[in-house]
């Protein structure tokens, strides 16, 4: 398990952004097992296994029970804080069928639909999403 | 010599792949976006560079959590595309350079930028999305029509490279162009961005005042450019805009005086503001 990380300004400054995580070398200590498991996926026998029976798929793994829960549940932004980072986790729901929008959409908590929606309208404005401190901004 | 012509860059967008490969081209929502590259294909066809040096990330697919290169270099006879969850995509082997890359890594350690060379790997939408979209959809038999230098930078885990040292490495990367002595056109590749992120409930994020000065940045004022933080990316492109700190590793390679032949910005590309741009040196 990785330590907190020290006082940083680097670090910092993303904690103000709202909304979200930045997969720092501290993040991907914490989320080595969880994304190194969502590689594996890269196989298709390693998908076959893991469709046959996740719960047995996921114990040579390694991962802390948080992490197995999350996966288990699909609990997308419970992966994230568990140290997954989005583009490892992409496998992961690759093997589900389903894309990148359908799981922004899960962590906005949005319908993919209202997601998509939002998106034909141009996005998600920065305005008012840009500090934590400075919501006005 | 060798000789760096034009710079391309774009984004390099998942769903474009998927797009392709389930022939949905004609579809509306897809339409204008592979409309708006027609004619930059034409404009591809008729430069007909030698060699592509293509600058992206690896989506976690080539390297795993092991390891997090911050700046590589393909130099395999030839690259398969990635396996990203859903089989390989039905496109053509990447045939590379492998006396070229292996030229360019050693002139660019030794020029001080500490390359990390990569004899065997696979290449994913990242790299795969861009010749789609500059050379069109070719299928498994087809061939790309020019070799192709994989050269991937770190932006998945924190801290990418800063603007500055891939702008600085683009112009590394050119005087190891420029001094491969054999008659070659080349086109260095930016790409991923513009503005998005995937993750987080702040995902969907798009600033198009934001993408458009970078645009217009990257022809006028390059150099203000690599003076931005990457919380600045993340604040106002989104955690995944930070892609674009590999636009000014293209831009480094160019001349100081560039013209821009081509614009396209779209709006939405999945979650992402697509953009893309061409560069000639003057």
């Amino acid at each position: 398990m990785a330590e907190a990380p020290p006082p940083s300004t680097y670090l910092d400054e993303f904690e103000d952004i709202p909304g979200t995580l930045i997969f720092n070398t501290y993040r991907s200590r914490q989320g080595f097992r969880l994304n190194q498991f969502c590689m594996s996926l890269m196989k298709d026998a390693n998908r076959q296994a893991f469709r046959a029976n996740e719960a047995q798929y996921l114990k040579q793994w390694n991962m802390t029970p948080a992490q197995v829960e999350a996966v288990l549940r699909r609990d997308w932004t419970g992966m994230m804080r568990e140290g997954g980072n989005i583009y490892f986790l992409s496998k992961l729901f690759s093997t589900d069928g389903h894309s990148f929008q359908h799981v922004a959409a899960i962590m906005t908590g949005s319908t993919q639909e209202e997601y998509a929606r939002m998106m034909l309208e141009g996005g998600r404005s920065p305005k008012g999403n840009r500090s934590k401190k400075h919501p006005e901004l | 010599m060798a000789r760096i012509t034009a710079g391309v860059t774009t984004s390099h967008v998942p769903a474009i792949a998927a797009a392709i490969d389930l022939g949905k081209q004609a579809q509306p929502y897809w339409q204008p976006i592979f409309q708006g590259f027609e004619a930059s294909k034409q404009w591809m066809a008729a430069h007909k560079p030698d060699v592509a040096i293509l600058i992206y990330n690896d989506h976690a697919s080539a390297f795993d959590a092991s390891i997090f290169p911050t700046f590589a270099i393909g130099c395999a006879d030839e690259f398969l595309p990635a396996d990203e969850g859903w089989g390989r995509r039905p496109v053509p082997v990447v045939k590379g350079h492998p006396d070229m890359a292996c030229h360019i890594a050693q002139k660019m350690i030794l020029d001080e930028f500490d390359m990390t060379v990569v004899n065997q790997m696979d290449v994913d939408h990242g790299l795969t999305v861009p010749l789609n979209l500059l050379f069109g959809d070719l299928k498994p038999e087809d061939e790309w029509p020019c070799r192709v230098i994989p050269f991937p930078i770190n932006v998945v885990q924190y801290p990418p490279p800063t603007g500055k040292r891939c702008y600085n490495m683009g112009q590394a990367l050119r005087r190891a162009i420029e001094s491969y002595p054999v008659d070659l056109k080349v086109v260095v590749f930016g790409t991923g961005g513009m503005s998005h992120q995937l993750q987080g409930t702040r995902a969907g994020l798009i600033n198009r005042e934001w993408d458009t000065r970078f645009l217009d940045g990257l022809t006028q004022d390059p150099l203000a450019l690599t003076r931005m933080p990457h919380a600045e990316y993340v604040r106002e492109a989104g955690s995944e805009g930070i892609e674009l700190v590999m636009w000014l590793a293209m831009r480094g390679a160019l001349n100081d005086d560039v013209r821009e032949v081509r614009r396209f910005y779209h709006v939405p590309c999945s979650n992402t503001a697509l953009g893309h741009i061409i560069l000639e040196n003057v």
